[in-house]
């Protein structure tokens, strides 16, 4: 109710400046409003944090989130390789709401009326929003893998490219697999969630394998041409560590799957895993089609880069591994707290009908476990380049590791506390 | 539409122009695209062996040196070589001001 009345207020005050300008060319000032943040993960927490302590409590942030904790992917795959526990990727959502005054809503936002500006939830009732955030992920495209359509089979075939219970279970059937099983791990074409995701995930179980399982093989379905990020790092680790236990296949897009045999079909050809784990294709999170925005080739939210604006529904912006990503840049967790930073920027400075910073910048870091201790890295900084309207790679700038290293292992665990500090604490 | 989109890319281009000098969020946030490793507003959290560190309160001149040393070769390091490669100067300047004003 009070949240309505406020909004009624801003709407005032908008058509007021509209006269004026559209964005006014204003001066500083705090004005409030009510944020809606949907989805906790690396983008959602971020801009829910950010919003409230850059505008200094003036405005009102509810997040939405289906999930009771925030559970991590990056560092997950140390989980299935089982040297972390889930207890170590799981992070409260309380630091929002006692030091930052996020109002959070464990909820399933079912649909979105970007006309009304209110939201639907699964439990019940509507929420009205001046601005809506949607950080929502990605979902997967099950009809690309017909076999894995039923619920029962996403129960066997697992892809543990969500962390949670996948990420558990995954670790269950590794451990339960016989020593001299083969882990079969099915990788879809780019773009995708963690471009060095599925490499470091093939190390850490050939890396476990190694010790405990070591007549066991570890074959990766690549749907893609080559390895997609930190080629000669990964390859180098795979000689080095791994020679006869990871079979890298090129061009091995998996079209479907039998389930009751764990088999992968390929375009000619079958392969049969004891563990199969396939990553399907993915797309922005469901709720982003829903709300009508505009998608580039079906998939990916297409957004201002200055406001992280959808570009056909003014009010809605989004984040993370939903949107059309810029020129190389990654899906990952470090750019969704980026992009994230950038949205909450805007939206406060939206809110006071002012412009938004026309030089934004995002930058990306990414650390990959070899083994359970040495790491290799990949860095990036992306520029804002008025003259294409996106976010370009610095050239020159970012890299990766001269050699898989130690003191890199210590430094990816100090930016997983840093990180999910910076956005939950 | 048209007149709209006229006026706010006109509001964007003052914005732009004085952006460097004016906007007083610029520093703030360049700033928080290191928090990710050095924590919010530079106040990292302790990463034994890790060699993240705290840039909450450290003097300009120090965490400007050590950025421009970074870039240039002159100091070794394991990434922030090639990340601060990626800014300019005069955002590596805004960057270690603002760390410096943070209690």
């Amino acid at each position: 109710m009070m949240l309505m009345k406020r909004r009624d207020f801003l709407k005032a005050g908008a058509a007021a400046t509209a006269l004026a300008g559209l964005y006014g060319c204003a001066g500083a000032g705090k004005s409030g409003g009510h944020v809606v943040v949907v989805g906790g993960g690396y983008g959602g927490a971020t801009v829910a944090k950010y919003l409230r302590m850059w505008s200094e409590g003036a405005v009102q942030v509810t997040l939405i989130e289906r999930n009771p904790s925030f559970i991590s992917c990056p560092i997950s795959n140390l989980v299935i390789g089982g040297t972390k526990t889930m207890a170590d990727i799981t992070v409260s959502y309380d630091n929002l709401k006692s030091k930052w005054g996020v109002r959070v809503v464990q909820d399933e936002v079912l649909t979105v009326d970007t006309g009304k500006r209110t939201i639907s939830l699964q439990a019940g009732g509507t929420l009205a929003y001046d601005r809506l955030v949607l950080s929502p992920g990605i979902d997967f495209m099950w009809d690309e893998i017909p076999g894995l359509k039923p619920a029962a089979a996403q129960n066997q075939i697992l892809h543990a490219w969500k962390a949670g219970p996948q990420t558990v279970a995954l670790r269950k059937q590794l451990e339960e697999m016989k020593d001299g099983g083969v882990y079969a791990l099915a990788v879809p074409k780019a773009p995708y969630r963690c471009p060095p995701g599925p490499y470091e995930r093939a190390c850490l179980v050939a890396d476990y394998f190694k010790k405990h399982k070591p007549k066991s093989k570890v074959v990766i379905l690549d749907a893609n041409e080559d390895v997609q990020s930190k080629k000669p790092l990964f390859t180098k680790a795979w000689n080095d560590l791994y020679k006869g236990i990871i079979d890298y296949r090129n061009n091995s897009e998996v079209k479907d799957v039998e389930v009751a045999s764990k088999t992968a079909v390929l375009e000619f050809d079958k392969f049969q895993a004891d563990v199969l784990n396939v990553v399907p294709p993915h797309r922005a999170g469901q709720i982003a089609a829903q709300a009508g925005l505009k998608l580039i080739n079906n998939r990916w939210v297409d957004i201002d880069w200055l406001t992280m604006e959808s570009t056909n529904t003014p009010g809605v912006h989004v984040i993370g591994d939903a949107i059309f990503p810029a020129p190389t840049m990654p899906k990952s967790g470090h750019m969704a707290n980026q992009h994230a930073k950038v949205a909450a920027a805007a939206i406060i400075n939206l809110l006071a009908g002012e412009a938004p910073n026309p030089s934004p910048v995002v930058m990306n870091t990414c650390y990959s476990f070899v083994d359970a201790k040495n790491v290799i890295h990949v860095a990036s900084v992306h520029q804002y380049d008025a003259a294409t309207r996106t976010v370009q790679p610095v050239k020159g700038a970012g890299g990766v590791s001269a050699a898989r290293n130690e003191l890199e292992g210590k430094v990816a665990l100090g930016w997983a506390k840093n990180i999910w500090a910076d956005m939950l604490a | 539409m048209k007149l709209h989109t006229t006026v706010a890319a006109l509001c964007l281009f003052a914005a732009g122009t004085a952006a460097q000098a004016a906007d007083p969020n610029l520093g703030r946030n360049l700033a928080a695209t290191c928090a990710n490793c050095h924590g919010t507003n530079g106040k990292a959290l302790a990463a034994p062996g890790s060699g993240l560190e705290p840039l909450a309160g450290v003097p300009k001149a120090t965490t400007l040196q050590k950025l421009i040393d970074f870039r240039n070769g002159d100091k070794p390091a394991s990434i922030m070589h090639q990340i601060a490669k990626g800014y300019t100067d005069a955002q590596l300047e805004l960057i270690a001001a603002y760390f410096a004003a943070q209690k």
